[in-house]
């Protein structure tokens, strides 16, 4: 600083006021971090609360009994219908997104179709996910393919639809992650580069692709709407896939409302169950991108 | 590499050649990786194409704008106007924007700038959770927690501030647009948040320094330099939120009241694009006409989304090319 009035100005400490505002506005900051806690906190509190003593041994291994009277049974179908219909969503859509994340990442670059995809792969993830249902239920139960109307694998499609683009977008960001000179290293030693591809850049990028996918079915698993009308709600547990299968969320969805108090606590009782189902293929991803990111390999 | 001593181990071809039979994986992979990106675009096409289709029956009762802007959904009578689940749809995203946003992007702030770094990775974490429990949860939690504690609170807003435009009602019903609007904010937290802290982090250090240097508080700082800066990218998370209050289902479907009549007051029931759907396709299934108002409803609420989006990429991108840095969604937007 040359000019002294200059400096002397500007390093005169902040007026009361300023010093005011500063204060009340970090205080608000603090606050609205709190408030934005309180709703997961109260969520968390009052489902264990009002479903912790629907957690009892019956409650994972009996079907739901759907008598108006008496006992109403578990959610067995319901445990088992959100493993398989997710489990089988995962199974398809994980391998097609790391797919097209491949294509966009090592062959498509900048070129058109490229763009092209990327743009529609972003769109598709905007749709919601009711509509990915409704267009489930058009082409594959009105036209009852696999001789069924509702069923399971349906269900399964309508939420490979939905994790497809999570997929393809969060797999896109991990193998661009990928350091070039690694590709080129490879590829200079003469490697073919479908080798290059499977050997190299695809386990360097392992970590943020698990990370995605884990989120990608976390986020499937919690989905009511699209399986409303492709697998329905029913009662009884099935393992063919090519018939009505019940799931945690359609089953809490199903209870809620009901004027009888041992279905509501049956509701919150799924809710813990699908809380933490989520919670944990979460924490996994959490867990997995951070241990990684500590590594810098991503 | 075991590969690198193929192509000498060949003899007479040239060094650096391969074999046409060596080269046959690579042509797989490309053409099945190539073949994969196209049927993804013409699943999309077929998608959209269906639900245009499926919905003509409907549009060609109503017009296309009778569909979307008449006041009258009406199933018994066969009228279809989705105005009231159009505006619904409006009425409670804006409110989640209004309720979520400001919250979101404070949150962010505190995260990147005021927050102990010794807490900030793990309230990271938490804030991320919000995103993890699902939508019915959120459903139940807001029908049976929210809905009663709140409803003394809304009664003496509505009564007390009846002036105001949209508020005045006699009795609050238990369901309605606001306790819609509030779940959904909750909802679209940790998008909006997850991202905007992306943005936030892209500020350069030399311009924070430059502001504190010049004797800027630290408030005075970030509200003259780094959200200026961030703008963009924090509007972009925003319209990102919005996409997904507008399509969100199942927590809306439990507590916006299923009344198909757009009300005068945003604590009056309402319907959404989503909910109706949700709730009467399966009376919907042998009723042809019913069936393909719905399936317009669902096509009008993509076309939402879609321009919702559409905007919402353009700001992340360009807020991107400023910063040179890609920003990716934390909680798989």
């Amino acid at each position: 600083m040359e000019s002294g009035s200059l400096s002397a100005d500007l390093l005169r400490p902040p007026s009361p006021r300023r010093r005011r505002t500063d204060k009340a506005m970090r205080a608000l900051m603090w606050t609205a971090t709190g408030i934005a806690l309180v709703p997961l906190v109260l969520v968390l509190y009052y489902t264990l609360q009002k479903g912790i003593g629907a957690l009892d041994a019956e409650f994972f291994t009996t079907d739901p009994t759907g008598n108006f009277l008496g006992a109403q049974g578990g959610v067995k179908s319901a445990i088992l219908g959100t493993i398989e219909i997710v489990g089988f969503a995962a199974v398809v859509a994980v391998p097609l997104g790391i797919g097209v994340a491949l294509y966009l990442t090592e062959y498509g670059g900048k070129g058109r179709l490229a763009q092209a995809v990327r743009f529609f792969v972003d769109v598709m993830t905007g749709v919601p996910s009711i509509v990915f249902g409704l267009f489930i239920y058009l082409v594959l139960v009105l036209a009852g393919t696999g001789g069924s109307t509702f069923a399971g694998w349906k269900g399964s499609a309508a939420l490979a639809l939905l994790m497809l683009p999570i997929v393809t977008r969060s797999s896109e960001v991990a193998l661009q992650l990928v350091p070039n000179s690694l590709r080129e290293a490879a590829l200079a030693l003469g490697a073919p580069r479908w080798k290059v591809v499977v050997r190299v850049v695809l386990p360097s990028a392992a970590s943020g692709i698990v990370t995605g996918a884990l989120l990608a079915v976390a986020r499937a698993a919690g989905e009511t709407a699209p399986l409303l009308f492709t697998a329905t709600i029913v009662k009884a547990t099935t393992f063919n896939l090519n018939q009505p299968m019940n799931s945690l969320p359609a089953q809490i969805f199903q209870d809620l409302k009901q004027p009888n108090d041992e279905l509501v606590e049956r509701a919150w009782g799924a809710a813990i169950t699908l809380i933490a189902m989520i919670l944990l293929l979460t924490l996994i991803a959490k867990v997995i991108q951070r241990r990684s990111r500590a590594k810098g390999a991503t | 590499m075991e590969a690198a001593t193929q192509p000498m181990s060949t003899g007479g071809r040239p060094q650096l050649g391969r074999s046409p039979a060596s080269r046959l994986p690579d042509q797989i992979l490309r053409l099945g990786l190539t073949a994969i990106a196209v049927a993804v675009l013409a699943l999309l096409a077929y998608f959209f194409v269906k639900l245009a289709i499926e919905s003509r029956l409907v549009f060609e009762e109503e017009g296309i704008l009778g569909f979307v802007f008449a006041n009258n959904w009406n199933v018994a009578a066969s009228i279809y106007g989705a105005l009231p689940l159009v505006v619904g749809t409006l009425i409670t995203s804006a409110l989640a924007l209004l309720f979520g946003v400001p919250v979101a992007v404070a949150v962010a702030v505190f995260l990147t700038e005021l927050c102990p770094k010794r807490v900030r990775g793990s309230l990271t974490i938490v804030v991320d959770l919000l995103a993890a429990v699902p939508s019915v949860v959120y459903g139940l939690w807001a029908f049976y927690f929210l809905i009663p504690k709140l409803k003394p609170v809304e009664q003496w807003f509505a009564d007390t501030f009846h002036f105001l435009p949209f508020v005045a009602i006699d009795s609050v019903p238990g369901p309605n647009y606001f306790i819609a609007g509030l779940v959904l904010a909750i909802m679209l937290l940790p998008i909006v948040c997850a991202i905007s802290r992306e943005v936030l982090a892209t500020v350069p250090a030399d311009l924070k320094e430059a502001s504190l240097g010049l004797g800027l508080t630290r408030w005075e700082m970030i509200r003259t330099s780094m959200l200026p800066y961030a703008r963009r990218g924090i509007v972009g998370a925003s319209m990102l939120g919005l996409g997904r209050a507008i399509g969100e289902t199942i927590a809306v479907t439990i507590v916006i009241g299923d009344s198909p009549i757009l009300g005068h007051s945003i604590f009056g029931q309402g319907y959404t694009l989503a909910a109706v759907i949700a709730n009467e396709f399966n009376e919907a299934a042998a009723n042809p006409l019913h069936k393909s108002a719905l399936i317009a409803a669902g096509l009008v609420l993509f076309v939402l989304t879609l321009l919702v989006n559409s905007i919402a990429r353009l700001a992340v991108m360009r807020s991107e090319r400023q910063s040179g840095r890609p920003i990716s969604a934390g909680g798989g937007v």
